[in-house]
C-alpha cells in the first residue's frame, strides 16, 4: 500500500504547474483523491470535519442504482430471449450475459464521453474534477431504450455535459438534470430511436449469445399500448418485477425499491421528495381513473414506465430539486401530477415522468423562492412591530 | 421564584470526542511569560499605548481600540513589555509582558453594585480594560460603549466538544458571577441562558432586570447567538451586547467585589492526544507551554487548539492562552493518515451524520478526530445539511449564497445581522461540500459592517 503511496508521491511532481505532464494534472488528481482521502487539513474555521463528501455521496448513488442496472441487464436478455421464443431453452446465466453486453457499450460510451468532457474541463478552469457526472453517467444508459445507436448517445451525453452542466458551472450550479437533459435531447432529435415499438427489444446477437429477430419486429411498452388504444399485455406481476419492455433500468419496481431504501437510509435522497411524487401521482391517476379517462388503474400507473425511477433517483437529485424543506413537498407533488397528466392527456407521450421532472427543475427555484420570501417578510414585520 | 423560560432546541448535533477533561485541577507553575493578542478581540483595530521597557501593573492598559479609544485592553499581570510584536504591514500580533515576581494591581476600588447605575458600571469596565470582552450582535463583534444595547445577552452554556463545563467552574464563585449579572443588568435588562441541569439558575432567577432561560437541546443550543435568536432576535438597527464567554461576567463580579483585575479562568486540557485531560486555572495570556509541557506525545503530529474544535484557532505551545479560550484542545494534524478509498471504504473510525459510515451504530462511542478536512471543496450540492444543525429561523444556504454573491440587500433580508461565524461551526462540520463557512461569514459580516459604518 505505501510503495503505491510513494509512487504517487515520486510522479506527483510532473504533474504540478512547470512540470511536464501538467496537462494531466486535473487526472492525475482525480486518480489520486480517488485513491486517498486528501490529507489536505482544516486551515481555517473548523478544526474536525464530518468524513462525509461528493466522492462517498456519488458512490453511495451509484451503488443504489446498481440493483437497477443489474436487473436492467438480465432483462434484455429475458425480453429477447422471449420474443424469439426460446425462454424455456435459454439460461439465466446467458440471458444476463447477452444483457451485459448489450448494456456495458452504453455505459462505457457515457463514461468516456462524459468524463472525458469533465476531465478536459477541469483541466481548461484549473478546477478539481467533480463527481457529478459518476452519477449521470450510469443513469444515462439506464434510460435509454437498449437499441439506442452509441454515437447519438455520444451526442446527447457531450451536450448533457457541456449545455446542461458546465456552461452553468459544473455540478452543483445547473438547473436541469443532465441524465434527463440527455434523454430530452435524444427524445426530441431522434424520435424514432426513443420511441415507438421497434426500439425497446435487442434484436441483434451478440458474440453468440442471444437472438437475432427477424426485421420488423415490434413490441411496444405497456404505456405505449395504452398510448396506443390497444390492450395492455404485461400483468401487474411483471410490471413489479420488471419484466416487460422499457428502458434499461426502469422496469423493475423491486431492484429500484432496493436503491430507493439506500438512498432513504443515509439521507442523501430527501424522503420528503420522493414520497410526494408517489402522493402527486396517485392521487392524479385516482382522479383520471375515476372520470374514466385512462384504461389502467391508479396503481399501474405508478409501477410502469419511468414513474418509479425518476421519482427515487431523478426527482431528488439534490442540485435541481427545491432545497427548501417545504418546497420539496410541492416540487415533489407537481412532479407526480404532471407526470400522469402528460400521459393521459397528451397523445403524442405515452411517458410523462422526464417532461414532468424537466418542467420542475425549471420551476424549483420559484417554489423556493416563495418559500424564502415567506421567512423573509416574517423578519419585516418584526421591524414593523 | 421567577418565571423561568424552557427553550426545547431539536436541531443541532452533540460530537462525541474523545479526551474529555476531568473534574480535577492540576496547580501550574508560570514561567512569567504573558501576551495580550488583539486578534482575541474580534473587529478591533489596536492602538499600542505601552513601548518596550515600559512597566505595568495588572489592570493598565496595553493597547485601546482605535476607533474608541476609551475602551482598553488590560494587562493580565504587572511586569515589564517586552515586546510588542507586529506582523505583515505592522499588523501587531501581541504585546508580550514579563510578568514581576511580586504582583501589584491597579485599585480601582470595590463596588457596591446595588447603588450604581449602567453608566457607572461601564465606566467602571472601561477604566479597569474589560469592557471590550463584551461583544455585541449585528457583527458579532467586541462592542463599543457609544450605542446602548437593546438588551445582553449572557449564555451560561458551554456546550461544544469537550469544552470546559461553566458550572464545574464557577463552583465557589458564584458570588461573583451574582455581581457580574447584576452590573449587567444595571446596564439593560440582561438574559441568561442555562442548560437543563443547572445548578447556577436558583441563585440567579431572582436578580432584578434578569431573566433565565434554559435551553434544553444538543450543541449549538450555547451559542449565544442561537439563544438570542430564539428569544428576540435582533432586527437591523437594533444592538445587543452577547456575552458567550460567560467566565466574562465572573471577571466583572471581581473586579467589583475586590478592586482587583483577576482574569483567571478555568481551562479545560482536553483533546484525544492529551496524555491525562484535566482541567487547570490559568490567566488570559499565559504562555501555554505551562500547560502543555509533556502534555502529550510529541513524536505525533499533533494540532493545538487555543479554544475548542469548532471554533478555536490553531497554535503552538509557545502559544497564549485566548482571551475568550475556556479550553486547550490537542487533536492529531492527520496529515500523514493516507486512507485509502474513502469514498467505498466502512472507515469504521471515521464519525459522520451520514448513514453512509457507521457512526450511527456505535452508540455513545467516542471518536478521534483528526484535522483533515477529508474531501475536496465543491459548489453547494447536498440541500438541507446546514438546516439540520442550525437551529435558527434562518435559512443558511441562501445566506451563504447571499454573501458569496455579495448581495448585501438579501444579507439583510436573510437575517445577517443576527448570526455569528461560530453559529455556523456545525454546518461547516457537516458540510458535504467542504465550504469555509466561518470564513465566508466572518467575511461578509466585516464587508457589511465597513458599508453601515
Amino acid at each position: 500500500m505505501s510503495a503505491l503511496r510513494n509512487y504517487l508521491n515520486k510522479v506527483k511532481p510532473n504533474f504540478e504547474e512547470g512540470g511536464k505532464l501538467h496537462a494531466f494534472r486535473s487526472l492525475f488528481d482525480g486518480f489520486e483523491t480517488f485513491l486517498y482521502v486528501p490529507n489536505d487539513t482544516a486551515k481555517t474555521g473548523v478544526h474536525i470535519h464530518d468524513a462525509i463528501d461528493s466522492k462517498r455521496i456519488m458512490s453511495m448513488v451509484v451503488i443504489a442504482l446498481m440493483p437497477a442496472m443489474l436487473f436492467g441487464m438480465y432483462n434484455v436478455g429475458y425480453q429477447n430471449a422471449l420474443a424469439a421464443g426460446t425462454l424455456a431453452s435459454t439460461s439465466f446465466c446467458e440471458m444476463f450475459i447477452f444483457g451485459f453486453l448489450a448494456v456495458l457499450p452504453k455505459i462505457l460510451v457515457s463514461y468516456i464521453v462524459g468524463l472525458g468532457i469533465e476531465f478536459a474541463w477541469a483541466q481548461w478552469k484549473g478546477e478539481e474534477i467533480q463527481e457529478g457526472f459518476l452519477v449521470s453517467g450510469i443513469l444515462i444508459p439506464l434510460i435509454v431504450p437498449v437499441n439506442c445507436p452509441l454515437w447519438i448517445l455520444a451526442v446527447a451525453v457531450a451536450f448533457a455535459v457541456i449545455i446542461g452542466k458546465e456552461i452553468f458551472g459544473g455540478t452543483g450550479m445547473n438547473i436541469f438534470n443532465p441524465a434527463l437533459l440527455c434523454r430530452a435531447f435524444l427524445f426530441f432529435a431522434y424520435p424514432t430511436k426513443m420511441s415507438g415499438d421497434q426500439v425497446w427489444v435487442a434484436n441483434e446477437s451478440i458474440f453468440g449469445f442471444g437472438n437475432t429477430l427477424p426485421d420488423g419486429f415490434t413490441m411496444a411498452t405497456p404505456l405505449g399500448q395504452v398510448g396506443a388504444g390497444t390492450e395492455v399485455t404485461a400483468s401487474l406481476n411483471d410490471m413489479i418485477l420488471g419484466f416487460i419492455p422499457g428502458s434499461i433500468g426502469e422496469t423493475s419496481v423491486i431492484a429500484i425499491a432496493l436503491g430507493a431504501i439506500l438512498l432513504l437510509w443515509t439521507g442523501i435522497a430527501s424522503w420528503k421528495t420522493m414520497l410526494s411524487v408517489f402522493v402527486g401521482g396517485g392521487l392524479m391517476a385516482c382522479c383520471f381513473e375515476s372520470l374514466g379517462m385512462t384504461s389502467i388503474t391508479w396503481y399501474e400507473h405508478l409501477v410502469l414506465g419511468g414513474f418509479c425511477f425518476g421519482a427515487v433517483f431523478m426527482a431528488t437529485d439534490p442540485v435541481t430539486s427545491c432545497r427548501t424543506e417545504c418546497g420539496k413537498w410541492i416540487y415533489g407533488f407537481i412532479i407526480g401530477a404532471m407526470a400522469v397528466i402528460i400521459r393521459v392527456m397528451n397523445p403524442g407521450y405515452p411517458e410523462g415522468m422526464m417532461l414532468a421532472i424537466l418542467l420542475m427543475n425549471m420551476f424549483a427555484p420559484t417554489i423556493d423562492h416563495f418559500v424564502v420570501e415567506r421567512n423573509i417578510s416574517k423578519r419585516q414585520k418584526r421591524i414593523k412591530n | 421564584m421567577a418565571f423561568i423560560q424552557d427553550f426545547h432546541l431539536r436541531k443541532g448535533l452533540d460530537i462525541r470526542l474523545k479526551g474529555k477533561a476531568e473534574e480535577q485541577k492540576i496547580q501550574l507553575k508560570s514561567n512569567g511569560k504573558y501576551a495580550l493578542v488583539p486578534d482575541d478581540f474580534e473587529g478591533v483595530t489596536p492602538k499600542v499605548v505601552v513601548s518596550e521597557g515600559d512597566h505595568v501593573k495588572a489592570g493598565d492598559a496595553l493597547f485601546v481600540n482605535k476607533q474608541y479609544p476609551q475602551v482598553r485592553f488590560a494587562s493580565p499581570v504587572s511586569g515589564k513589555v517586552t515586546a510588542i510584536e507586529r506582523g505583515e504591514r505592522r499588523k501587531v500580533l501581541c504585546v508580550r509582558v514579563e510578568a514581576d515576581a511580586q504582583q501589584e494591581y491597579v485599585d480601582f476600588g470595590k463596588k457596591e453594585v446595588v447603588t450604581m447605575d449602567g453608566k457607572a458600571v461601564i465606566e467602571s469596565l472601561l477604566e479597569a480594560g474589560i469592557f471590550g470582552y463584551i461583544n455585541q450582535l449585528p457583527y458579532a463583534v467586541s462592542t463599543n460603549p457609544e450605542t446602548m444595547p437593546r438588551a445582553i445577552f449572557v449564555s451560561a452554556l458551554r456546550d461544544k466538544p469537550l469544552a470546559c463545563d461553566f458550572e464545574y467552574e464557577v463552583k465557589g464563585q458564584e458570588q461573583d458571577f451574582v455581581t457580574g449579572l447584576m452590573a449587567l443588568s444595571k446596564i439593560a435588562k440582561t438574559y441568561v441562558g442555562v442548560g437543563k441541569n443547572s445548578t447556577l439558575k436558583s441563585q440567579i432567577s431572582n436578580l432584578e432586570n434578569v431573566e433565565v432561560n434554559v435551553f434544553n437541546g444538543p450543541c449549538p443550543a450555547g451559542n449565544v447567538g442561537v439563544q438570542v435568536n430564539h428569544v428576540a432576535p435582533v432586527n437591523k438597527g437594533e444592538v445587543v451586547w452577547t456575552i458567550g464567554d460567560p467566565t466574562v461576567v465572573l471577571f466583572i463580579g471581581r473586579l467589583l467585589n475586590t478592586g482587583k483585575l483577576n482574569l483567571t479562568r478555568t481551562i479545560a486540557l482536553c483533546g484525544s492526544e492529551v496524555l491525562k485531560p484535566v482541567h487547570a486555572d490559568m490567566l488570559v495570556g499565559e504562555e501555554l507551554s505551562t500547560l502543555l509541557s509533556n502534555s502529550y506525545d510529541t513524536a505525533h503530529h499533533v494540532r493545538v487548539i487555543n479554544g475548542n474544535v469548532l471554533t478555536g484557532r490553531q497554535t503552538s505551545k509557545d502559544g497564549f492562552l485566548g482571551a475568550h479560550s475556556s479550553e486547550i484542545t490537542v487533536i492529531p494534524e492527520g496529515d500523514d493518515a493516507d486512507e485509502m478509498l474513502g469514498w467505498i471504504m466502512p472507515r469504521f473510525k471515521q464519525f459522520s451524520v451520514n448513514r453512509s459510515y457507521f457512526s450511527w451504530l456505535c452508540g455513545k462511542k467516542e471518536f478521534e478526530a483528526d484535522a483533515r478536512i477529508k474531501g475536496g471543496e465543491r459548489h453547494m450540492i447536498m440541500s438541507g445539511e446546514y438546516d439540520k444543525v442550525l437551529p435558527m429561523d434562518i435559512y443558511a444556504e441562501y445566506l451563504i449564497k447571499a454573501i458569496i454573491t455579495g448581495d448585501i440587500d438579501r444579507q439583510e433580508q436573510l437575517g445577517i445581522y443576527e448570526v455569528a461565524p461560530e453559529d455556523f461551526a456545525l454546518a461547516e462540520f457537516v458540510d458535504s461540500s467542504k465550504l469555509e463557512l466561518q470564513r465566508i461569514v466572518r467575511e461578509g459580516l466585516n464587508i457589511l459592517r465597513k458599508e453601515n459604518a
